[in-house]
């Protein structure tokens, strides 16, 4: 039971009061750039806060919701702003959903970070391993307003602290510079693109010919697997689900089709008629948290609940850098909350939610994830192998170890 | 004037009947000015054509071109529909009666199979014409089921001689239980409606999906006495959720709106699922809209009750095992649209309708006449139809 004192005034307070702390950033950037280390805990206010949007369900008051019609930079002065250009354009483009999907997002961070680097110059007095670090916390509050870091993104910035942090004083800092972007490459070569070569190998072994395969959503790693197998000539079909408001599926449906595999296309809605002719389930994930759960796209747990009623067995492709220490075990603690608007359809000319605002008691929620059991899982394929869900803390634990 | 013999009331005699009178008609014509109408062709040609209006109407609703309807207004036109043949078709015996209303029957069936009310509807009018029959003979339905059972048993033979008398009352008592019946169909809602506050209490969290006028009215009547919260799954590619939660802020119910890929995620915090359904199968099974199926499982992993309102008119003797005949679909452009062309050819896009829900993941049903289990759905199936009215393509 819960209880909901929803009341309207208490959703007006909070933006009011965001806004003067912007009025109070936009002329903050005035100072110059460089700061003494004592103004390490004020990085973040040079960063303005963006306001929420709408009406938020009472049992996810404690996210953020914003709104694609308001992006985060219209608080922002250029150029007398603290904030790298190239980490603005990657806060628009991820705020405005360009670029979507965690290894993609990781990928473009880590490009970003790599022309950071490439621009920054030790002010005097300073050391570039203490320097550095400072100048990357604002970029990185920037970011997590524009859209809250995903768990790779956050295991690849604790990567690259680290290796900041371990940079010698006595190194030059054209040498620091270049190691740095080397540790980069190396990071994104090795957790991700090889990563991926592991895992296709491994689960090309559990695709047999004649199987019919269902994915959801639009996952980079199982196209990959896919495209691998297909070339591989195996031979299977495909049946993408798919789920509305992001219609991502869409996008998976066209690369598979352009390859040259057999594709049928369904809404998650009609998951119980298509599941019966279904062998195998593959399923992509956000990360994978300490406790065995999986969090990925809203809907998955979904998918995995009726496979396991229709005794279908259940995939979940993931490589280790996805894996954090968090542990859930329901999608309300943490979550995402897009904007509500996506919801909002016309359909025979008629578009009945579209004054949703000025209703009183009608509310839109749009979530991003959601958190599935691990008895839900069968199998777990990451480069380390193939594990069950439950064994996620003992990787945790051997990775911890060898750093 | 040889014609005036075969006065009995079989549909070929009706056809000749109507052939002599457009024949006589046309001859009149030729003759005189104005045509000479015969006093009994109006209610014919006006019987026959109300009917295939009915049944047009319910060809274009299923294509979704026409007005959509809820089932209860189908029911009750097939029903009215039904009195009038009773009323104005020529018969002579509860046997030709029923002749009748099967063959219309079988035409609206067939005009839109998806439809169950009007079957339904068809099956409980022959049971009233079976009743009705059996008290103006004198014997009571009881005896009746037992001999037939013993019947069974025994002989195993037909009654086929019986329905064959003529009882000058037949025809007042059918239409009044026909009437009966009516008035029952239009105080399904509210009769609904009025168990409401037994099973909702405060500060509850409700989901239902899709939009059922049933549960519509059943919510509407809980608010007037409890605060509450509704969650809707919108239902897609329809959308209908959508309309159901506009209406029912209107009565400022708390609402949300989840996308049906949210469905399992909220699930943990919801004290009861409330849906509708299109139809209610003889074993207890819903055929309902798309993803209540997967409403059904989340909640059962939950442990959360899951609620059925449906009323009796819903009830069809049909079982769920005719796997091509189960299924509806529409146009799969609800689902990739054509503005996805190059990929659209290569691609096949499925969009069914109707979803099944077994019988074991229901845990009450509420109609019109109470709260039942869905063990108990056989029992009340045996009190609205005969058995040999379940097949309407056999039958005597």
């Amino acid at each position: 039971k819960k209880q909901h004192k929803k009341n309207k005034k208490d959703d007006r307070g909070p933006p009011e009061k965001e806004k003067e702390k912007e009025k109070a950033s936009v002329l903050a950037p005035s100072k110059p750039a460089t700061q003494s280390p004592a103004h390490k805990g004020t990085a973040s206010k040079y960063v303005p806060l963006r306001s929420d949007y709408g009406y938020k369900v009472s049992l996810f008051s404690h996210l953020h919701q914003y709104s694609r019609k308001n992006p985060p930079t219209q608080q922002i002065s250029i150029p007398a702003t603290v904030i790298h250009p190239s980490i603005v354009r990657l806060g628009l483009q991820y705020s405005q959903g360009i670029i979507a999907g965690s290894n993609a997002r990781s990928v473009a961070l880590l490009h970003a970070f790599k022309q950071v680097i490439q621009d920054y110059s030790t002010p005097p007095n300073e050391e570039l391993s203490r320097d550095l670090v400072n100048k990357l916390s604002p970029y990185i509050s920037f970011l997590s307003q524009c859209r809250p870091l995903s768990a790779s993104m956050g295991n690849a910035i604790k990567y690259i602290k680290k290796e900041i942090s371990n940079i010698p004083s006595q190194c030059k800092e054209e040498e620091a510079k270049r190691r740095l972007q080397e540790c980069i490459d190396s990071y994104i070569n090795e957790k991700i693109i090889l990563a991926s070569e592991a895992i296709s190998k491994y689960a090309i072994e559990k695709i047999s010919d004649g199987d019919v395969i269902l994915v959801y959503g639009c996952s980079s790693l199982v196209n990959h697997i896919l495209c691998e197998a297909f070339e591989k000539q195996r031979k299977f079909r495909v049946i993408v689900v798919d789920s509305r408001p992001r219609l991502e599926g869409r996008e998976a449906l066209r690369r598979l089709v352009k390859k040259g595999i057999r594709c049928t296309y369904v809404l998650i809605s009609a998951l119980s008629y298509i599941l019966p002719e279904v062998s195998k389930v593959f399923l992509g994930a956000h990360a994978l948290l300490a406790n065995g759960y999986v969090m990925s796209r809203v809907g998955t747990s979904q998918i995995a609940l009726v496979a396991k009623a229709y005794n279908v067995p259940v995939l979940v492709c993931c490589e280790t850098y996805k894996f954090c220490e968090r542990v859930q075990t329901d999608s309300f603690e943490s979550n995402e909350l897009d904007d509500p608007d996506d919801l909002i359809v016309t359909r025979n000319g008629k578009t009945h939610l579209e004054n949703w605002q000025t209703v009183k008691s009608l509310g839109l929620l749009n979530l991003v994830y959601d958190v599935t059991p691990p008895d839900f899982v069968d199998l777990v394929i990451t480069d380390l192998g193939m594990i069950p869900c439950t064994s996620v803390p003992v990787v945790l634990r051997v990775k911890n170890v060898d750093q | 004037m040889t014609r005036r013999r075969f006065l009995s009331g079989s549909a070929s005699v009706q056809a000749f009947r109507r052939l002599d009178q457009l024949t006589i008609l046309a001859r009149n014509q030729r003759f005189t000015e104005t045509p000479v109408k015969m006093p009994g062709a109006d209610k014919e040609t006006d019987l026959s054509e109300r009917i295939e209006s009915f049944l047009s109407e319910l060809k274009r609703c299923g294509s979704g071109a026409g007005s959509l309807r809820g089932s209860a207004e189908t029911a009750r036109e097939t029903t009215a529909l039904l009195r009038r043949i009773t009323a104005q078709a020529r018969w002579g015996n509860a046997g030709e009666l029923m002749e009748i209303i099967r063959k219309e029957g079988r035409r609206m069936t067939a005009a839109q199979p998806s439809e169950t009310t009007v079957g339904n509807m068809v099956r409980r009018v022959l049971k009233i014409i079976r009743e009705e029959y059996a008290r103006s003979r004198g014997s009571s339905e009881e005896t009746d089921q037992q001999e037939s059972l013993h019947k069974l048993l025994t002989s195993g033979g037909s009654s086929e001689d019986n329905f064959r008398q003529h009882f000058a009352h037949l025809k007042a008592n059918v239409i009044e239980a026909i009437n009966e019946l009516l008035t029952e169909l239009e105080g399904t809602t509210d009769n609904i409606s009025m168990q409401a506050l037994e099973h909702i209490h405060s500060n509850e969290v409700i989901m239902t999906i899709g939009r059922s006028r049933t549960v519509e009215a059943f919510l509407k009547d809980a608010a007037r006495k409890r605060k509450f919260h509704v969650i809707v799954a919108e239902c897609a590619p329809f959308c209908q959720g959508h309309e159901m939660a506009t209406s029912l802020c209107k009565e400022d119910i708390e609402t949300t709106v989840i996308p049906d890929a949210a469905i399992f995620a909220v699930m943990s915090r919801v004290n009861k699922v409330i849906i509708g359904t299109q139809t209610v199968l003889a074993n207890g099974g819903l055929r309902a809209v798309n993803g209540t199926h997967t409403l059904a499982l989340a909640a059962k992993h939950h442990s959360t009750p899951l609620i059925v309102c449906a009323p009796m008119f819903k009830l069809s003797p049909q079982f769920p095992n005719e796997e091509d005949t189960f299924h509806k679909f529409v146009s799969p452009h609800e689902v990739l649209p054509f503005t996805e062309g190059e990929i659209l050819s290569k691609v096949n896009a499925h969009c069914p309708v109707f979803d099944y829900v077994p019988p074991e993941l229901i845990t009450l049903f509420i109609s019109n006449i109470g709260g039942n289990a869905p063990s108990y759905i056989y029992r009340l199936m045996s009190e609205l139809y005969h058995p040999e009215d379940h097949e309407l393509y056999t039958g005597k």
